[in-house]
């Protein structure tokens, strides 16, 4: 029942052999594709730490069938942008010394450049709705708000 | 003392475990995997070697190897400043290797906020040691006094002389120093080794005290971090433990059938230690999930929740200790003008890691390597090697970055799991629970009553105090997991739990001219394999014992009309303390009042300050909080937060900042909202729905904090200090907006609901 399946990550397809379509696309991006990210922190969509970006669209890997990605454009955080063309966000998350553990970036980073495409300029109030629900254990709450408020007060 | 390490196990006490292990299993007749082929780990190296910590390359950069590891706390950096500044190199030039037992000596791990306190204090010494023996050699290769050499950015020269120069790579690039040191003969936390060298004073310092950013930050941005969740080996399988659906539960029997249908799943089953394998990680998860178990249906071991606390108070004392004595108690408390007396309740708390652990083995004959999130890798590396009947030597623990550590959490039995599959299996085996592991089976911080009594003279003066703790210990398991019955693993397999005894009391330094301290422990609920077995969770037992005791002062302030800072000056005099505490209260602006005397009757929020001041191991920390609690929905929101911290020499003012913050989001998390909640036969909190933490959305607006340096006062702790004073400012404040007193953590919104109308 093996089924291929082309993922497009990060500028390049992949196909990959997959026995179970309802497999989570995380398992296809960490352990068929080999990729370092993004994490797997609850398997529940209740954390963030697996989340990409589906054609542009915060979503949660560790909740999202394999099947469901087929067409899409799949982009991690190391997709989004490099220390050479970094995404404005990483630049202010790595100015503000955000992470400890830093396993939770991916929801944090993923979720606000979605938030910043739709709303370039999110109020504080936004900004915490938008990512309402994230889930930091080693509590760098704030460094996270100053490094998006940072974003948001960009031009 | 409120975070001692308990006794060094010594590498004896590690052989004779494995051995009462084997002898177990045998008995038990499981255990008939032979060891697997492969090659015997390098041995470590020894503190009494210069080499062992640092090592000078050939362009001259230079690599400390550090037995403690950094997560994400900036450690790293802080230590490379040491070294830094006593080799006079820029400190770009340092690179820090941690927790590689095969390349660092066992410095006790991530610890008690002993990084910097102990752990660089020893790289401090090895490093102006390492700069007077080039130094020396410099002068021998140049026929110079060495007194008379200045260095700068690693290059030893005479000054005003420009041949008489040799750099650091010139002098010993690549070669081995060969030096003998010092040192008194403790592995872990306590060690300390030294050469001749004096290091630099205080005064001397250029790049200890400076800003310099973290080293950690853009692979983790850049998703170039690797985590221990990343290794991947050749040949690799993906493992998941099947954990007992109710507390003490054993398979009895198991379908290997059931998961026949998934491709490569193979069962690893001793006694009750149940997992499977398979070289696709989705299918190691659903053959957990579809593996057919029959367990057995113990006794639930747990009393109901709501009667934990009066569980504690009626239950055997364990042990009794004593910590502080002075005067006589009781005598002055019959004197006393008025007695005041308060209990005040803590739940378990769970560490509910970012992800659940994850550990990759490779269990060969005659040796293994395991890659650990654990934070002391090397007592994982005893562990493994005294659960798999090997010397430790022949095991090599690797620390790889973790998804998030405050203690003994998951990652000490996720080594340990990994390296029996792996030995079972003859492959390298990667672990990672699932969520429901990470918050229901990680060990817990335990839950505790403390009963406070206090004899306050005519002008409310505090003339008696007797402080009472009656808790689970916080070491059923020790906070390492060097020993197997200090495992899951161990636990499941036949060792049964060898419980620990420790607790705390508060760390303050109030004048009290009589006063008692102490704690007494309980058994544990569950004598082996408990989801509520307990061990050290960032600042053992702090926020509890200093919820309480900070609560009961500001108690006794409310209760003799006085304003709660001045109520502490009063019995204040060491002048570290007041100035910590003057300069919270300062810089908040703190208005001179007793505490809810001015509260807001009627406005859809009610609003306060409190304040909460510790100690914790030479560190002096007080918090003002700023709450405003809904008067509909009883939530509350620590909206502002200001922290005075002295721990002494600051190393890194900006790294120290990050690290207090940290502290005070999840210090106030567990105050609002953390509590492990359980039926008598299982934990119910299970994920992050199940067991709230601190949302974005309730972040408190500001944390200011004020760093106080003393140059001249050796840095004491900083990574959990600023943990201890978060509950009792946050409750304090609560009162002040409220009038309510809450003695029990955490504030949710249906407590406060309860009490205040
Ligand atoms: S791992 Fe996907 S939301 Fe937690
Ligand atoms: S930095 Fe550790 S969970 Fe966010």
């Amino acid at each position: 029942m093996t089924e291929r399946i082309v993922l497009h990550v990060d500028g390049k397809s992949h196909a990959i052999a997959v026995d179970d379509p309802e497999m989570p696309l995380l398992y296809a991006l960490r352990d068929h594709l080999g990729l370092a990210n993004p994490h797997f922190g609850c398997g529940l969509g209740q954390c963030g730490a697996c989340t990409v970006h589906l054609d542009g669209v915060a979503v949660r890997s560790c909740s999202t069938p394999v099947s469901a990605a087929r067409h899409a454009r799949i982009t991690t955080l190391a997709g989004l942008g490099t220390p050479e063309h970094p995404h404005p966000l990483q630049t202010a998350f790595a100015e503000e010394q955000v992470p400890q553990c830093g396993y939770c970036i991916n929801g944090w980073i993923m979720t606000a450049a979605a938030l910043l495409k739709e709303t370039p300029h999110p109020s504080e109030a936004e900004i915490k709705e938008g990512l309402s629900g994230l889930k930091c254990r080693c509590g760098t709450h704030l460094a996270i708000l100053r490094a998006i408020k940072r974003v948001a007060q960009q031009a | 003392m409120v975070h001692s390490q308990p006794s060094q196990v010594s590498r004896r006490d590690v052989l004779k475990g494995a051995a009462t292990l084997v002898v177990t299993l045998g008995m038990a007749g499981e255990l008939s995997v032979a060891l697997a082929a492969g090659p015997a780990a390098r041995p470590a190296p020894t503190a009494d070697q210069l080499d062992s910590w640092i090592a000078v390359h050939a362009d001259g950069n230079v690599t400390a190897f550090f037995g403690k590891i950094d997560g994400g706390q900036g450690l790293d950096v802080a230590v490379a400043q040491m070294v830094a500044e006593e080799l006079d190199l820029a400190v770009a030039r340092v690179q820090v290797v941690m927790g590689d037992t095969a390349r660092t000596v066992n410095q006790g791990g991530a610890s008690g906020s002993t990084g910097v306190q102990k752990g660089g204090v020893t790289l401090r010494n090895v490093a102006a040691e390492a700069r007077r023996v080039l130094v020396e050699l410099a002068g021998l290769r140049m026929g110079v006094p060495p007194e008379q050499l200045t260095v700068s950015d690693g290059v030893v020269g005479l000054p005003g002389d420009a041949v008489k120069r040799l750099s650091y790579g010139q002098i010993l690039g690549n070669h081995p120093f060969d030096r003998q040191l010092d040192w008194n003969g403790k592995l872990g936390n306590d060690l300390v080794a030294k050469g001749k060298a004096v290091p630099k004073r205080p005064d001397q310092y250029q790049v200890v005290g400076q800003p310099v950013p973290r080293r950690d930050v853009a692979a983790k941005v850049f998703a170039r971090a690797e985590y221990v969740t990343d290794v991947k080996l050749p040949g690799m399988l993906h493992g998941r433990m099947i954990r007992p659906p109710a507390a003490g539960a054993m398979p009895q029997a198991v379908d290997e059938s059931s998961i026949r249908a998934i491709k490569g799943a193979r069962l690893v089953w001793k006694n009750g230690f149940l997992g499977v394998v398979a070289p696709r990680e989705w299918d190691a998860i659903r053959a957990a999930q579809m593996l057919a178990v029959t367990w057995s249906t113990p006794q639930p071991p747990f009393p109901d929740q709501p009667s934990l606390y009066d569980h504690i108070r009626r239950a055997p004392v364990v042990k009794r200790q004593v910590e502080a004595e002075k005067g006589n108690v009781e005598a002055a408390m019959a004197g006393a003008a008025r007695v005041i007396e308060a209990e005040y309740e803590w739940p378990f708390q769970s560490h509910a890691s970012m992800g659940p652990a994850c550990a990759v083995a490779d269990v060969r004959e005659g040796g293994a390597t395991v890659w650990t999130g654990s934070q002391k890798p090397h007592y994982a590396r005893d562990g493994v090697a005294a659960i798999l009947g090997l010397p430790p030597e022949k095991v090599h623990g690797i620390w790889v970055l973790g998804p998030g550590s405050y203690g003994r959490n998951d990652a000490g039995d996720a080594a340990i799991d990994a390296a029996l599959l792996s030995q079972a299996v003859g492959r390298p085996v990667r672990l990672q629970g699932m969520r429901h592991e990470g918050h229901a089976w990680d060990p817990k911080g335990p839950a505790s009553v403390h009963r406070i009594r206090a004899g306050l003279d005519q002008q409310g003066k505090i003339v008696s105090y007797r402080f009472e703790s009656k808790g689970l210990s916080r070491i059923d398991i020790n906070s390492h997991e060097s020993h197997p019955s200090d495992s899951l693993a161990g636990h499941l397999m036949g060792l049964p739990l060898q419980p620990h005894q420790g607790f705390g009391v508060p760390q303050e330094a109030y004048d009290f001219p009589n006063r008692l301290m102490a704690w007494e422990t309980i058994p544990p609920l569950l004598d082996r394999a408990s989801p509520l077995r307990t061990s050290h969770l960032r600042d053992p037992v702090g926020p509890q014992i200093h919820f309480a005791a900070e609560s009961f002062i500001d108690e006794l302030a409310a209760a003799t009309g006085s304003d709660a800072v001045e109520f502490r000056l009063r019995h204040l005099s060491a002048p570290r303390d007041v100035a910590v505490v003057k300069a919270a209260a300062e810089r908040a602006g703190w208005q001179t009042r007793p505490s809810a005397s001015r509260r807001d009757e009627h406005g859809e929020t009610a609003a306060g300050r409190g304040i909460a001041y510790v100690r914790r191991s030479g560190t002096i920390v007080a918090v003002v909080a700023e709450v405003e609690v809904d008067r509909q929905s009883g939530k509350v929101w620590a909206k502002r937060f200001v922290v005075a911290h002295d721990c002494g020499l600051i190393i890194n003012p900006d790294g120290l900042r990050l690290a207090i913050e940290g502290n005070i989001v999840q210090g106030t998390s567990r105050a609002l909202w953390e509590q492990v909640n359980f039926q008598p036969d299982r934990v119910t909190s299970v994920d992050w729905d199940t067991y709230p933490i601190l949302d974005i959305s309730e972040t408190p607006q500001t944390v200011d904090i004020v760093l106080i340096n003393r140059p001249e006062i050796a840095p004491s702790g900083a990574g959990e200090p600023s943990m201890r004073p978060v509950a009792a400012a946050i409750g304090n404040a609560i009162f002040d907006a409220t009038g309510v007193r809450l003695r029990r953590v955490p504030f949710t919104p249906q407590q406060i609901k309860a009490v205040w109308a």
